[in-house]
Protein backbone atom coordinates (compact mmCIF):
# COMPACT_ATOMS: atom_id res chain seq x y z
CA UNK A 1 0.00 0.00 0.00
CA UNK A 2 3.42 2.00 -0.07
CA UNK A 3 5.14 3.82 2.64
CA UNK A 4 3.71 6.52 5.05
CA UNK A 5 4.77 10.01 3.84
CA UNK A 6 7.19 12.63 5.49
CA UNK A 7 4.42 13.02 8.42
CA UNK A 8 4.05 9.78 9.24
CA UNK A 9 1.16 9.82 7.85
CA UNK A 10 -1.00 7.25 6.36
CA UNK A 11 -3.93 8.74 5.54
CA UNK A 12 -2.93 10.23 1.92
CA UNK A 13 -2.06 6.24 0.92
CA UNK A 14 -5.16 4.11 1.89
CA UNK A 15 -8.54 4.26 1.73
CA UNK A 16 -10.98 5.74 4.22
CA UNK A 17 -12.36 2.69 5.43
CA UNK A 18 -9.10 1.05 6.08
CA UNK A 19 -7.83 4.37 8.27
CA UNK A 20 -11.06 4.51 10.20
CA UNK A 21 -10.54 0.77 11.05
CA UNK A 22 -7.08 0.91 11.44
CA UNK A 23 -6.53 4.09 13.62
CA UNK A 24 -10.07 5.58 14.85
CA UNK A 25 -8.75 7.93 17.29
CA UNK A 26 -6.44 9.50 14.31
CA UNK A 27 -9.31 9.33 12.07
CA UNK A 28 -12.02 11.37 14.82
CA UNK A 29 -9.41 13.88 15.97
CA UNK A 30 -8.86 15.17 12.18
CA UNK A 31 -12.42 15.31 11.84
CA UNK A 32 -12.76 16.90 15.77
CA UNK A 33 -10.53 19.73 14.70
CA UNK A 34 -12.21 20.47 11.93
CA UNK A 35 -15.20 20.89 14.43
CA UNK A 36 -17.29 18.23 12.45
CA UNK A 37 -17.65 14.39 13.23
CA UNK A 38 -17.84 11.85 10.47
CA UNK A 39 -21.72 12.14 10.35
CA UNK A 40 -21.55 15.60 9.61
CA UNK A 41 -22.85 16.65 12.91
CA UNK A 42 -21.42 19.43 14.69
CA UNK A 43 -20.12 19.04 17.97
CA UNK A 44 -22.87 20.03 20.25
CA UNK A 45 -25.55 18.47 18.20
CA UNK A 46 -27.85 15.34 19.19
CA UNK A 47 -28.91 13.12 16.32
CA UNK A 48 -32.50 13.01 15.06
CA UNK A 49 -35.36 11.88 17.41
CA UNK A 50 -38.66 10.26 17.06
CA UNK A 51 -41.00 9.44 20.10
CA UNK A 52 -44.00 7.32 19.00
CA UNK A 53 -46.83 6.47 21.58
CA UNK A 54 -48.80 3.65 21.73
CA UNK A 55 -46.40 1.13 20.31
CA UNK A 56 -47.48 -2.20 22.15
CA UNK A 57 -50.89 -2.77 21.93
CA UNK A 58 -51.33 -5.07 24.77
CA UNK A 59 -49.73 -2.75 27.65
CA UNK A 60 -51.33 -0.15 29.35
CA UNK A 61 -48.31 2.43 28.48
CA UNK A 62 -45.81 1.94 25.74
CA UNK A 63 -43.61 4.16 23.52
CA UNK A 64 -41.29 3.65 21.16
CA UNK A 65 -37.92 6.35 21.70
CA UNK A 66 -35.00 6.63 18.66
CA UNK A 67 -32.04 9.00 19.04
CA UNK A 68 -30.25 8.27 15.58
CA UNK A 69 -29.99 5.06 15.32
CA UNK A 70 -30.62 3.63 19.18
CA UNK A 71 -33.92 2.22 19.55
CA UNK A 72 -35.86 1.59 22.82
CA UNK A 73 -39.26 0.47 23.62
CA UNK A 74 -40.94 0.86 26.50
CA UNK A 75 -44.30 -0.35 28.08
CA UNK A 76 -45.90 -0.54 31.18
CA UNK A 77 -48.00 -2.79 32.76
CA UNK A 78 -49.95 -2.08 35.76
CA UNK A 79 -51.01 -4.78 38.02
CA UNK A 80 -52.61 -4.30 41.94
CA UNK A 81 -50.40 -5.35 44.99
CA UNK A 82 -50.33 -3.95 48.59
CA UNK A 83 -48.46 -1.39 49.60
CA UNK A 84 -45.19 -2.27 52.01
CA UNK A 85 -46.04 -1.04 55.64
CA UNK A 86 -43.76 2.03 55.19
CA UNK A 87 -45.44 4.04 52.56
CA UNK A 88 -49.75 2.58 52.68
CA UNK A 89 -50.67 5.42 50.33
CA UNK A 90 -48.06 5.01 47.96
CA UNK A 91 -47.86 2.91 44.81
CA UNK A 92 -44.69 2.02 43.23
CA UNK A 93 -42.38 1.46 40.30
CA UNK A 94 -40.28 -1.40 39.14
CA UNK A 95 -37.76 -0.98 35.99
CA UNK A 96 -36.34 -3.10 34.08
CA UNK A 97 -33.72 -2.82 31.18
CA UNK A 98 -33.43 -5.29 28.82
CA UNK A 99 -30.75 -5.69 26.21
CA UNK A 100 -31.66 -8.62 23.94
CA UNK A 101 -29.03 -10.24 21.60
CA UNK A 102 -30.97 -8.24 19.10
CA UNK A 103 -29.66 -4.88 19.78
CA UNK A 104 -25.54 -5.22 19.69
CA UNK A 105 -22.71 -8.05 18.09
CA UNK A 106 -21.30 -7.91 22.12
CA UNK A 107 -24.69 -9.29 23.44
CA UNK A 108 -24.93 -12.99 23.75
CA UNK A 109 -27.65 -14.83 24.69
CA UNK A 110 -26.16 -16.41 27.78
CA UNK A 111 -24.09 -13.38 29.41
CA UNK A 112 -26.29 -10.51 29.66
CA UNK A 113 -24.38 -6.99 29.01
CA UNK A 114 -22.56 -5.40 32.07
CA UNK A 115 -24.28 -2.14 31.68
CA UNK A 116 -28.53 -3.64 31.69
CA UNK A 117 -28.59 -3.53 35.27
CA UNK A 118 -26.95 -0.44 36.05
CA UNK A 119 -28.89 1.31 33.56
CA UNK A 120 -32.24 0.00 35.15
CA UNK A 121 -30.95 1.34 38.46
CA UNK A 122 -30.02 4.76 37.19
CA UNK A 123 -33.22 4.79 35.57
CA UNK A 124 -35.16 4.10 38.45
CA UNK A 125 -33.13 6.20 40.62
CA UNK A 126 -33.49 9.37 37.84
CA UNK A 127 -37.47 8.79 37.89
CA UNK A 128 -38.07 8.48 41.57
CA UNK A 129 -35.80 11.37 42.63
CA UNK A 130 -36.60 13.50 39.47
CA UNK A 131 -40.69 13.49 41.00
CA UNK A 132 -42.17 12.45 37.58
CA UNK A 133 -44.28 10.63 39.28
CA UNK A 134 -46.41 11.94 42.87
CA UNK A 135 -46.86 7.99 43.83
CA UNK A 136 -49.61 8.77 46.08
CA UNK A 137 -51.95 9.17 42.78
CA UNK A 138 -51.27 5.03 42.50
CA UNK A 139 -52.93 4.59 45.73
CA UNK A 140 -56.31 2.89 45.44
CA UNK A 141 -57.25 1.85 48.86
CA UNK A 142 -54.71 3.14 51.90
CA UNK A 143 -53.25 0.38 53.49
CA UNK A 144 -55.08 -2.72 51.27
CA UNK A 145 -54.39 -1.45 47.79
CA UNK A 146 -51.98 0.06 44.82
CA UNK A 147 -50.69 0.30 42.07
CA UNK A 148 -47.65 -1.08 41.04
CA UNK A 149 -46.18 0.00 37.62
CA UNK A 150 -43.86 -2.68 35.83
CA UNK A 151 -41.50 -0.68 33.38
CA UNK A 152 -39.89 -2.77 31.10
CA UNK A 153 -37.90 -1.22 28.42
CA UNK A 154 -36.18 -3.19 25.70
CA UNK A 155 -33.22 -2.17 24.00
CA UNK A 156 -33.52 -2.79 20.13
CA UNK A 157 -30.56 -1.21 18.64
CA UNK A 158 -27.86 -0.34 20.80
CA UNK A 159 -25.64 2.78 19.15
CA UNK A 160 -24.68 4.57 21.54
CA UNK A 161 -26.44 7.24 24.16
CA UNK A 162 -28.20 4.05 25.97
CA UNK A 163 -29.61 6.14 29.19
CA UNK A 164 -30.29 9.39 26.99
CA UNK A 165 -32.62 6.77 24.60
CA UNK A 166 -34.07 4.50 27.60
CA UNK A 167 -35.15 7.84 29.33
CA UNK A 168 -37.04 9.04 26.80
CA UNK A 169 -38.93 5.97 26.12
CA UNK A 170 -39.48 5.87 29.83
CA UNK A 171 -41.16 9.46 30.51
CA UNK A 172 -42.85 8.77 26.82
CA UNK A 173 -44.52 5.63 27.96
CA UNK A 174 -45.63 7.47 31.10
CA UNK A 175 -47.36 9.91 29.37
CA UNK A 176 -49.14 7.29 27.12
CA UNK A 177 -50.17 5.54 30.26
CA UNK A 178 -53.77 4.75 31.22
CA UNK A 179 -54.93 3.61 34.45
CA UNK A 180 -57.20 0.40 34.17
CA UNK A 181 -60.67 0.91 35.60
CA UNK A 182 -61.20 -1.63 38.87
CA UNK A 183 -63.61 -2.32 41.00
CA UNK A 184 -63.94 -4.13 44.75
CA UNK A 185 -65.54 -7.48 44.09
CA UNK A 186 -67.34 -9.57 46.60
CA UNK A 187 -64.39 -10.92 48.16
CA UNK A 188 -62.52 -7.60 48.51
CA UNK A 189 -60.77 -8.15 46.27
CA UNK A 190 -59.59 -5.81 43.18
CA UNK A 191 -61.01 -6.84 39.61
CA UNK A 192 -60.53 -5.18 36.75
CA UNK A 193 -63.52 -4.63 34.91
CA UNK A 194 -63.54 -5.38 31.35
CA UNK A 195 -64.60 -3.59 28.53
CA UNK A 196 -67.58 -5.42 27.88
CA UNK A 197 -68.81 -4.86 31.41
CA UNK A 198 -68.36 -0.78 31.55
CA UNK A 199 -71.41 -0.23 29.68
CA UNK A 200 -73.62 -2.52 31.82
CA UNK A 201 -74.62 -1.89 35.44
CA UNK A 202 -72.31 -3.27 37.85
CA UNK A 203 -72.92 -4.41 41.56
CA UNK A 204 -70.09 -2.67 43.43
CA UNK A 205 -68.76 1.10 41.98
CA UNK A 206 -65.69 1.16 40.38
CA UNK A 207 -63.08 2.90 42.02
CA UNK A 208 -62.25 4.99 38.82
CA UNK A 209 -65.06 5.71 36.35
CA UNK A 210 -62.98 5.69 33.30
CA UNK A 211 -58.96 5.11 32.45
CA UNK A 212 -57.54 7.95 33.78
CA UNK A 213 -54.15 9.23 33.09
CA UNK A 214 -51.37 10.42 35.29
CA UNK A 215 -50.63 13.84 35.65
CA UNK A 216 -46.67 14.09 35.12
CA UNK A 217 -44.79 16.54 37.86
CA UNK A 218 -41.23 17.14 36.34
CA UNK A 219 -40.15 15.93 33.87
CA UNK A 220 -36.09 14.63 33.84
CA UNK A 221 -34.18 15.01 30.68
CA UNK A 222 -30.30 13.84 29.86
CA UNK A 223 -27.80 14.33 27.93
CA UNK A 224 -24.40 11.89 27.23
CA UNK A 225 -21.69 13.77 26.59
CA UNK A 226 -18.03 12.71 25.38
CA UNK A 227 -15.00 14.53 26.91
CA UNK A 228 -12.14 14.35 24.79
CA UNK A 229 -8.93 15.83 25.03
CA UNK A 230 -10.54 19.71 24.89
CA UNK A 231 -13.52 18.52 22.51
CA UNK A 232 -16.97 17.47 24.14
CA UNK A 233 -18.87 15.65 22.21
CA UNK A 234 -22.93 15.65 22.80
CA UNK A 235 -24.76 12.49 21.87
CA UNK A 236 -22.40 9.67 21.34
CA UNK A 237 -22.71 7.01 18.69
CA UNK A 238 -21.41 3.35 19.58
CA UNK A 239 -18.10 4.11 17.96
CA UNK A 240 -17.44 7.18 19.37
CA UNK A 241 -18.44 5.53 22.71
CA UNK A 242 -15.86 2.83 22.16
CA UNK A 243 -13.08 4.80 21.14
CA UNK A 244 -13.08 7.82 23.21
CA UNK A 245 -14.04 6.25 27.10
CA UNK A 246 -14.72 9.07 28.79
CA UNK A 247 -18.47 10.04 28.73
CA UNK A 248 -20.69 12.36 31.57
CA UNK A 249 -24.18 12.14 31.82
CA UNK A 250 -26.53 15.03 32.74
CA UNK A 251 -30.22 14.64 33.97
CA UNK A 252 -32.27 17.69 34.48
CA UNK A 253 -35.86 18.02 35.52
CA UNK A 254 -37.88 20.62 33.94
CA UNK A 255 -37.85 23.03 36.58
CA UNK A 256 -33.81 23.30 35.83
CA UNK A 257 -32.97 21.55 39.08
CA UNK A 258 -30.21 18.62 38.66
CA UNK A 259 -31.40 15.38 39.34
CA UNK A 260 -27.92 13.11 38.41
CA UNK A 261 -24.32 13.64 37.43
CA UNK A 262 -22.73 10.83 36.27
CA UNK A 263 -19.39 10.36 35.27
CA UNK A 264 -18.20 6.33 35.80
CA UNK A 265 -14.02 7.70 35.34
CA UNK A 266 -12.69 7.59 32.13
CA UNK A 267 -8.99 8.76 31.18
CA UNK A 268 -10.21 12.39 30.68
CA UNK A 269 -10.43 14.55 34.09
CA UNK A 270 -13.48 16.73 33.84
CA UNK A 271 -12.94 20.58 34.81
CA UNK A 272 -15.72 23.03 36.22
CA UNK A 273 -15.42 24.31 32.49
CA UNK A 274 -16.52 21.00 31.09
CA UNK A 275 -19.29 20.24 33.95
CA UNK A 276 -20.58 23.56 32.99
CA UNK A 277 -20.64 23.09 29.75
CA UNK A 278 -22.34 19.52 29.39
CA UNK A 279 -25.33 21.31 32.06
CA UNK A 280 -25.59 24.02 29.22
CA UNK A 281 -25.95 21.68 26.46
CA UNK A 282 -28.72 19.78 28.41
CA UNK A 283 -30.47 22.58 28.88
CA UNK A 284 -30.69 23.00 25.39
CA UNK A 285 -31.33 19.56 24.69
CA UNK A 286 -33.68 19.42 27.40
CA UNK A 287 -36.14 21.95 25.43
CA UNK A 288 -35.66 19.84 21.88
CA UNK A 289 -36.72 16.65 23.55
CA UNK A 290 -39.93 18.48 25.56
CA UNK A 291 -41.14 19.98 22.20
CA UNK A 292 -40.82 16.08 20.82
CA UNK A 293 -42.67 14.71 23.56
CA UNK A 294 -45.63 17.33 23.43
CA UNK A 295 -46.00 16.57 19.46
CA UNK A 296 -46.13 13.12 20.06
CA UNK A 297 -49.00 13.11 23.14
CA UNK A 298 -50.72 16.18 20.61
CA UNK A 299 -50.60 13.86 17.76
CA UNK A 300 -51.92 11.02 19.88
CA UNK A 301 -54.91 13.00 21.22
CA UNK A 302 -56.18 13.87 17.67
CA UNK A 303 -56.31 10.12 16.75
CA UNK B 1 -26.63 28.77 59.21
CA UNK B 2 -25.57 26.06 61.82
CA UNK B 3 -26.35 22.29 61.90
CA UNK B 4 -25.79 20.02 64.77
CA UNK B 5 -24.45 17.22 63.67
CA UNK B 6 -25.32 13.65 65.62
CA UNK B 7 -21.70 13.00 66.48
CA UNK B 8 -20.69 16.59 67.13
CA UNK B 9 -18.85 17.29 63.53
CA UNK B 10 -18.48 20.71 61.99
CA UNK B 11 -19.46 20.42 58.61
CA UNK B 12 -16.27 20.44 57.03
CA UNK B 13 -14.82 17.82 59.12
CA UNK B 14 -14.17 14.40 58.02
CA UNK B 15 -14.53 11.20 60.41
CA UNK B 16 -11.18 9.43 61.61
CA UNK B 17 -9.60 7.70 58.85
CA UNK B 18 -7.69 4.53 59.20
CA UNK B 19 -5.74 2.51 56.55
CA UNK B 20 -3.94 -0.78 57.33
CA UNK B 21 -1.98 -2.57 54.27
CA UNK B 22 -0.85 -6.18 54.03
CA UNK B 23 -3.70 -7.42 55.70
CA UNK B 24 -4.47 -10.44 53.87
CA UNK B 25 -1.92 -13.10 53.00
CA UNK B 26 -2.47 -15.04 49.94
CA UNK B 27 -3.74 -12.11 48.05
CA UNK B 28 -1.04 -9.99 46.22
CA UNK B 29 -2.37 -6.85 47.70
CA UNK B 30 -4.83 -5.95 50.26
CA UNK B 31 -5.82 -2.92 52.45
CA UNK B 32 -8.59 -2.27 55.43
CA UNK B 33 -9.62 1.14 54.99
CA UNK B 34 -12.51 2.49 57.83
CA UNK B 35 -13.70 6.22 57.83
CA UNK B 36 -15.58 6.02 60.94
CA UNK B 37 -17.53 2.66 61.17
CA UNK B 38 -17.99 2.26 57.58
CA UNK B 39 -15.32 -0.63 56.83
CA UNK B 40 -14.51 -1.97 53.46
CA UNK B 41 -11.55 -5.03 52.90
CA UNK B 42 -10.07 -4.74 49.32
CA UNK B 43 -8.07 -7.54 48.53
CA UNK B 44 -5.56 -7.36 44.19
CA UNK B 45 -4.92 -10.46 42.86
CA UNK B 46 -3.17 -9.57 39.67
CA UNK B 47 -2.24 -9.48 36.57
CA UNK B 48 -3.20 -12.74 35.60
CA UNK B 49 -2.88 -13.64 32.00
CA UNK B 50 -5.55 -13.43 29.36
CA UNK B 51 -8.62 -11.06 29.41
CA UNK B 52 -12.15 -11.31 29.06
CA UNK B 53 -13.66 -11.67 25.60
CA UNK B 54 -14.74 -8.50 25.19
CA UNK B 55 -12.26 -6.76 26.44
CA UNK B 56 -9.26 -4.99 24.50
CA UNK B 57 -5.97 -7.54 24.25
CA UNK B 58 -4.20 -4.65 23.46
CA UNK B 59 -4.57 -3.54 27.01
CA UNK B 60 -4.50 -4.68 30.77
CA UNK B 61 -7.76 -4.98 32.19
CA UNK B 62 -9.40 -4.65 35.52
CA UNK B 63 -12.45 -6.72 37.44
CA UNK B 64 -14.00 -5.50 40.13
CA UNK B 65 -16.26 -8.44 42.00
CA UNK B 66 -18.48 -6.28 45.05
CA UNK B 67 -19.56 -8.43 47.77
CA UNK B 68 -21.95 -7.05 50.04
CA UNK B 69 -22.29 -7.22 53.85
CA UNK B 70 -25.78 -9.30 53.37
CA UNK B 71 -27.78 -10.18 51.27
CA UNK B 72 -27.74 -11.21 47.23
CA UNK B 73 -25.83 -9.24 45.08
CA UNK B 74 -28.41 -7.04 42.80
CA UNK B 75 -28.35 -4.05 40.60
CA UNK B 76 -27.15 -1.63 43.24
CA UNK B 77 -23.75 -4.00 43.34
CA UNK B 78 -23.41 -4.03 39.61
CA UNK B 79 -23.90 -0.66 39.47
CA UNK B 80 -20.86 -0.17 42.25
CA UNK B 81 -18.64 -2.63 40.11
CA UNK B 82 -18.90 -0.66 37.07
CA UNK B 83 -18.20 2.90 38.65
CA UNK B 84 -15.46 1.18 40.62
CA UNK B 85 -13.77 -0.41 37.62
CA UNK B 86 -13.95 2.24 35.20
CA UNK B 87 -12.40 4.90 38.48
CA UNK B 88 -9.48 2.48 38.71
CA UNK B 89 -9.24 1.46 35.02
CA UNK B 90 -8.72 5.80 34.67
CA UNK B 91 -5.99 5.54 37.54
CA UNK B 92 -4.32 2.25 36.38
CA UNK B 93 -0.96 2.57 33.74
CA UNK B 94 -3.37 -0.24 31.27
CA UNK B 95 -0.51 -0.16 28.56
CA UNK B 96 2.10 -1.64 30.97
CA UNK B 97 0.64 -5.16 31.27
CA UNK B 98 -1.34 -6.03 28.00
CA UNK B 99 -3.45 -9.16 27.57
CA UNK B 100 -3.62 -9.01 31.64
CA UNK B 101 -6.33 -8.90 34.09
CA UNK B 102 -6.10 -7.30 37.59
CA UNK B 103 -8.76 -8.78 39.61
CA UNK B 104 -10.46 -6.48 42.87
CA UNK B 105 -12.27 -7.89 45.36
CA UNK B 106 -13.90 -6.02 47.54
CA UNK B 107 -15.54 -7.09 50.54
CA UNK B 108 -17.99 -4.54 52.94
CA UNK B 109 -17.56 -5.13 56.28
CA UNK B 110 -19.60 -2.40 57.32
CA UNK B 111 -21.82 0.58 56.08
CA UNK B 112 -22.34 3.59 57.59
CA UNK B 113 -22.33 6.20 55.44
CA UNK B 114 -19.98 7.15 52.42
CA UNK B 115 -19.89 3.20 51.04
CA UNK B 116 -18.72 3.82 47.64
CA UNK B 117 -16.28 6.48 48.43
CA UNK B 118 -14.58 4.16 51.00
CA UNK B 119 -14.36 1.24 48.47
CA UNK B 120 -12.70 3.71 46.23
CA UNK B 121 -9.97 4.39 48.69
CA UNK B 122 -9.69 0.79 50.01
CA UNK B 123 -8.92 -0.26 46.01
CA UNK B 124 -6.83 2.42 45.41
CA UNK B 125 -4.34 1.61 48.71
CA UNK B 126 -4.60 -2.03 48.12
CA UNK B 127 -3.48 -1.46 44.36
CA UNK B 128 -0.24 0.34 45.68
CA UNK B 129 0.22 -2.61 48.40
CA UNK B 130 0.48 -4.85 44.81
CA UNK B 131 2.55 -2.89 43.01
CA UNK B 132 0.31 -2.44 40.29
CA UNK B 133 1.82 0.57 38.55
CA UNK B 134 -0.91 3.33 38.90
CA UNK B 135 -0.65 7.00 37.18
CA UNK B 136 -1.68 8.64 40.42
CA UNK B 137 -4.21 7.96 43.33
CA UNK B 138 -7.84 8.49 43.92
CA UNK B 139 -9.08 9.96 46.53
CA UNK B 140 -13.06 9.76 47.68
CA UNK B 141 -15.21 11.58 49.20
CA UNK B 142 -19.16 12.47 49.46
CA UNK B 143 -20.86 15.07 50.44
CA UNK B 144 -24.09 15.73 51.34
CA UNK B 145 -26.84 18.66 51.15
CA UNK B 146 -28.97 19.47 53.84
CA UNK B 147 -32.50 20.84 53.04
CA UNK B 148 -31.31 24.42 53.63
CA UNK B 149 -28.26 24.36 50.78
CA UNK B 150 -25.51 23.69 53.74
CA UNK B 151 -22.86 21.15 52.42
CA UNK B 152 -21.75 18.31 54.55
CA UNK B 153 -18.66 16.40 54.10
CA UNK B 154 -18.35 12.50 55.30
CA UNK B 155 -22.01 11.78 56.19
CA UNK B 156 -22.65 8.87 57.87
CA UNK B 157 -26.08 6.33 57.44
CA UNK B 158 -28.65 8.53 59.24
CA UNK B 159 -27.30 11.99 57.99
CA UNK B 160 -26.87 10.24 53.89
CA UNK B 161 -30.44 8.96 54.59
CA UNK B 162 -32.23 12.48 55.99
CA UNK B 163 -30.42 14.38 53.75
CA UNK B 164 -32.05 15.72 50.05
CA UNK B 165 -29.18 15.01 47.86
CA UNK B 166 -26.04 13.40 48.01
CA UNK B 167 -22.27 13.16 45.54
CA UNK B 168 -19.89 10.82 45.15
CA UNK B 169 -16.59 12.46 44.31
CA UNK B 170 -13.24 10.98 43.15
CA UNK B 171 -10.50 13.33 42.00
CA UNK B 172 -6.61 12.78 41.58
CA UNK B 173 -4.79 13.29 44.74
CA UNK B 174 -3.09 16.05 44.91
CA UNK B 175 0.52 16.69 43.54
CA UNK B 176 3.54 17.82 45.95
CA UNK B 177 5.96 18.72 42.60
CA UNK B 178 9.20 20.57 43.13
CA UNK B 179 7.99 22.04 39.28
CA UNK B 180 6.97 25.33 38.67
CA UNK B 181 3.14 25.27 38.22
CA UNK B 182 2.93 25.77 34.99
CA UNK B 183 3.86 22.81 33.90
CA UNK B 184 0.87 21.23 35.67
CA UNK B 185 -1.87 23.62 34.48
CA UNK B 186 -4.44 23.29 31.95
CA UNK B 187 -5.83 26.40 30.42
CA UNK B 188 -5.51 28.18 34.09
CA UNK B 189 -6.91 25.11 36.25
CA UNK B 190 -4.29 22.59 38.09
CA UNK B 191 -4.68 19.12 37.30
CA UNK B 192 -5.53 17.51 40.87
CA UNK B 193 -9.19 20.29 40.34
CA UNK B 194 -10.31 17.42 37.50
CA UNK B 195 -12.81 15.08 38.38
CA UNK B 196 -12.16 11.50 38.26
CA UNK B 197 -15.81 10.27 39.20
CA UNK B 198 -19.29 11.58 40.24
CA UNK B 199 -22.12 9.72 41.20
CA UNK B 200 -25.27 11.69 42.73
CA UNK B 201 -28.23 10.74 44.51
CA UNK B 202 -31.62 13.12 44.61
CA UNK B 203 -32.22 16.55 43.36
CA UNK B 204 -30.12 19.02 43.78
CA UNK B 205 -30.11 22.60 42.02
CA UNK B 206 -26.39 22.92 39.29
CA UNK B 207 -25.27 25.80 41.89
CA UNK B 208 -25.18 23.28 44.88
CA UNK B 209 -23.43 20.62 42.82
CA UNK B 210 -20.56 23.15 42.08
CA UNK B 211 -20.51 24.22 45.55
CA UNK B 212 -20.42 20.35 46.75
CA UNK B 213 -17.63 20.00 44.27
CA UNK B 214 -15.31 23.06 45.62
CA UNK B 215 -15.90 21.55 48.86
CA UNK B 216 -14.70 18.56 47.70
CA UNK B 217 -11.67 19.60 46.39
CA UNK B 218 -10.78 21.56 49.36
CA UNK B 219 -10.88 18.16 51.58
CA UNK B 220 -9.17 16.26 49.24
CA UNK B 221 -5.85 17.55 50.05
CA UNK B 222 -6.56 16.62 53.64
CA UNK B 223 -7.35 13.31 52.47
CA UNK B 224 -4.04 13.08 50.36
CA UNK B 225 -1.80 13.93 53.41
CA UNK B 226 -3.34 11.00 55.03
CA UNK B 227 -2.19 9.07 52.00
CA UNK B 228 1.02 9.94 51.51
CA UNK B 229 1.70 9.21 55.03
CA UNK B 230 0.28 6.02 55.09
CA UNK B 231 1.18 5.04 52.17
CA UNK B 232 5.15 5.53 52.20
CA UNK B 233 6.81 2.22 52.38
CA UNK B 234 8.03 1.20 56.00
CA UNK B 235 11.56 0.47 55.32
CA UNK B 236 13.06 1.95 58.12
CA UNK B 237 11.09 -0.46 60.68
CA UNK B 238 12.07 -3.83 58.31
CA UNK B 239 16.00 -2.17 57.98
CA UNK B 240 16.39 -2.33 61.52
CA UNK B 241 15.06 -5.90 61.84
CA UNK B 242 17.54 -7.26 59.23
CA UNK B 243 20.60 -4.97 60.50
Amino acid sequence: MGTPDTAGDWSSEMEVDAFRRLFPLRYYERHLSESIRPDARPLKKARDTIVSLGAVASSDGSALAKIGSTTMLAAIKMEVMTPSVDSPDEGSIAVEFHMPPICSPVVRPGRPAEVAPVISKQLLDSLLSSGIIDLKELSLIKGKAAWMAYLDIYCLDADGALFDAALLSAVAAFSHLRIPVVSLNDEGRMVMVSKELEGEKLDKEPVDKERRKISLKSIPFSLTCILHKNYILADPTFEEESIMETFITVVLNSSGQLVSLYKPGGPVLAHTSAIQECVALTRQRMKELQEIIDEAISTMEID
Amino acid sequence: MEIDRADGRSPNQLRPLSCSRGVLNRAHGSARWAQGNTQVLAAVYGPKGGTKKNENPEKASVEVIWKPRTGQIGKQEKEYEMVLKRTLQSICILTIHPNTTTSLIVQVVHDDGALLPCAINASCAALVDAGIPLKHLAVAICCCLAENGLVMLDPTKLEEEKMKAFVYLVLPNSILSVLPEESSSVKGEQMEHGLITSVTHGVMSVDDYLHCLERGRAATSKMSDFLRRNLQPQLSSDSLKAG
